[in-house]
C-alpha cells in the first residue's frame, strides 16, 4: 500500500510511475481512478476530493486500461465499444472512426477473446478514445506490444496529451517505456523516492 | 436507471446467447438432475405427481446457483471490473439489468424443467399450466435475491462456496412458497396465501437491491 505520497500532476502531461513489483504502482493508479479508498491524507483528482467527493462522477472522467483483459470476452469489438458509448450516453457513430484510428477496423466483428494481446491493447485504446477521458490511467500498457505497437502507442499518447488529456502510466523500465519525455515518478515500497525532471 | 438496466440486461443476455452456457450446460444439467431425482424416487413413486413440485424447485435451486455465479463471473476479472467501474453506471440500473437477464435465463430453464416434470414425473399438464404464473414470479424473486447475494460474494476467493451458504436461508421461504403454490395448482387448493409470499418477496428483494447494490459493489 501507499504512504507518504506527495504528488502534483500537471494537466496535459505524461507521467510514468516506475518501481519494482509490489512497489505500489497499480495501487496509485487505482487511487487516482477513484477505485481505491483513501484511508488517510488528502487527495484531489480532476477537482474531486477523494475523501468526500463523488467518486462515481470522478470515474466517469477517467479512463482505465489494465494489463489484464478489460472487456467482455464474449462480445465483439463493436459490441464492447457500443456498450461503453451507450453507458456513457455518447453517440455510437464515432465507433468506426475510433477503430480506424487504432487500426482495428478489420476486426470490428471479431469476438474479443479471439484477439491477440496486442489487438486487445488497441481495443483498450479505442475504449479510452471513445470515452474522451480527461485522465488516462494505464497499467503496464507497453506489456505485450511489439516495436510497431509501441511506436503507434507513443504517437497516440502524444496526440491525446496535445488535445489536453493527462496521462499516467506504470512501467518497470521508464527508458523502454516510451520515446516521449515523461515525468518519472519512482516508487519504492509504497513511497515516492524520486520525481524527475 | 431504466436505460442502464436495459443496456446491462441486453449485454448479459447477448453474452449468454453467444457463450451458450445456458443451452449446452445448464439446461442439460437441470434435465439430468430432474431425471435422476425421478429415478431416486423409484419406479413405483416416479409417477406420483405430488412429488413433482418439490423436485422441480429442488432442481431449480441448483440451476439458480449455477446461473447466479455465472452472472457475476462476467465482470469477475480485475481488469473488466475496473473498466466497468470507471463507466460510473447507476448501481440500481445495473442491479435491475442483471436481475432481468438472470430472470429470463431462469424462466427459460424453468419452462424446460416444467415440461420435464410433466414428461418424467407425470405431473398433470393442466396443473403445470395453472402453476406457470406462480413459477414465473417465484423465479423472478429468486433472480432478484440471487443477484443481490451474488454481488456480495463476487470476486471473493470462496465465492462458489459462500454463495449457496448465503442464498439458502433467503431462498428457503421462496422455494417453500413456490412449491406450495405449485402443489395447490395441481390439487386446485388455495393459492392466494402463497402468491402473497412470493410477490412480497419479489418486491422486497427488488427494492432492497435497488437501494443497496451500489454499497455492495463498492465493498
Amino acid at each position: 500500500m501507499l504512504s507518504g505520497v506527495d504528488l502534483d500532476l500537471e494537466a496535459a502531461s505524461l507521467n510514468v510511475i516506475t518501481g519494482a513489483n509490489g512497489a505500489g504502482k497499480t495501487s496509485l493508479l487505482r487511487l487516482l481512478a477513484g477505485l481505491l479508498a483513501l484511508s488517510s491524507g488528502e487527495a484531489e483528482v480532476c477537482g474531486v476530493d477523494l475523501t468526500k467527493g463523488d467518486l462515481r462522477q470522478l470515474r466517469r472522467r477517467v479512463g482505465w486500461l489494465g494489463h489484464e483483459g478489460s472487456f467482455y470476452a464474449d462480445l465483439t469489438v463493436r459490441e464492447n465499444l457500443r456498450f461503453c458509448a451507450l453507458a456513457l450516453g455518447r453517440p455510437t457513430d464515432e465507433i468506426d472512426a475510433v477503430l480506424a484510428r487504432v487500426g482495428l477496423s478489420p476486426r470490428v466483428d471479431t469476438i474479443t477473446k479471439k484477439l491477440s494481446a496486442g489487438q486487445r491493447r488497441r481495443l483498450g485504446l479505442a475504449w479510452l478514445l471513445l470515452r474522451r477521458a480527461e485522465l488516462w490511467l494505464l497499467d503496464e500498457p507497453y506489456a505485450s506490444l511489439d516495436d510497431q505497437g509501441r511506436t503507434f502507442f507513443d504517437a497516440l499518447l502524444a496526440d491525446v496529451i496535445n488535445a489536453g488529456a493527462t496521462v499516467v502510466l506504470s512501467a518497470h523500465d521508464p527508458l523502454r517505456a516510451t520515446t516521449l519525455r515523461p515525468r518519472t515518478i519512482g516508487l519504492v515500497g509504497g513511497r515516492v523516492r524520486e520525481v524527475a525532471p | 436507471m431504466i436505460r442502464i438496466a436495459w443496456l446491462v440486461a441486453k449485454k448479459d443476455l447477448r453474452i449468454e446467447a453467444r457463450s451458450r452456457v445456458l443451452l449446452w450446460q445448464v439446461v442439460p444439467f437441470g434435465a439430468m438432475a430432474l431425471l435422476l431425482t425421478g429415478l431416486a424416487l423409484g419406479p413405483a413413486h416416479a409417477g406420483n405427481s405430488s412429488a413433482g413440485p418439490g423436485l422441480f424447485y429442488l432442481v431449480m435451486l441448483f440451476v439458480a446457483l449455477l446461473m447466479i455465479n455465472r452472472s457475476q463471473v462476467l465482470e469477475s476479472t480485475p481488469g473488466t471490473r475496473a473498466s466497468i467501474a470507471t463507466l460510473g453506471l447507476d448501481p440500481a440500473g445495473v442491479f435491475l439489468g442483471k436481475t432481468l437477464a438472470l430472470c429470463v435465463e431462469l424462466w427459460v430453464t424453468g419452462l424446460v424443467l416444467l415440461a420435464g416434470t410433466v414428461l418424467v414425473l407425470h405431473t398433470a399438464l393442466h396443473g403445470a399450466f395453472l402453476a406457470l404464473p406462480s413459477v414465473l414470479v417465484t423465479l423472478g424473486a429468486l433472480a432478484a435475491a440471487g443477484t443481490l447475494y451474488g454481488a456480495m460474494t463476487a470476486g471473493g476467493e470462496g465465492a462458489a462456496t459462500l454463495l449457496p451458504v448465503l442464498c439458502l436461508p433467503a431462498f428457503a421461504p421462496l422455494l417453500i412458497a413456490g412449491e406450495r403454490a405449485f402443489s395447490a395448482a395441481l390439487t386446485h387448493g388455495g393459492l392466494w396465501e402463497w402468491w402473497v409470499i412470493v410477490v412480497v418477496a419479489l418486491v422486497a428483494y427488488v427494492g432492497v437491491g435497488i437501494l443497496l447494490y451500489g454499497v455492495l459493489e463498492e465493498s
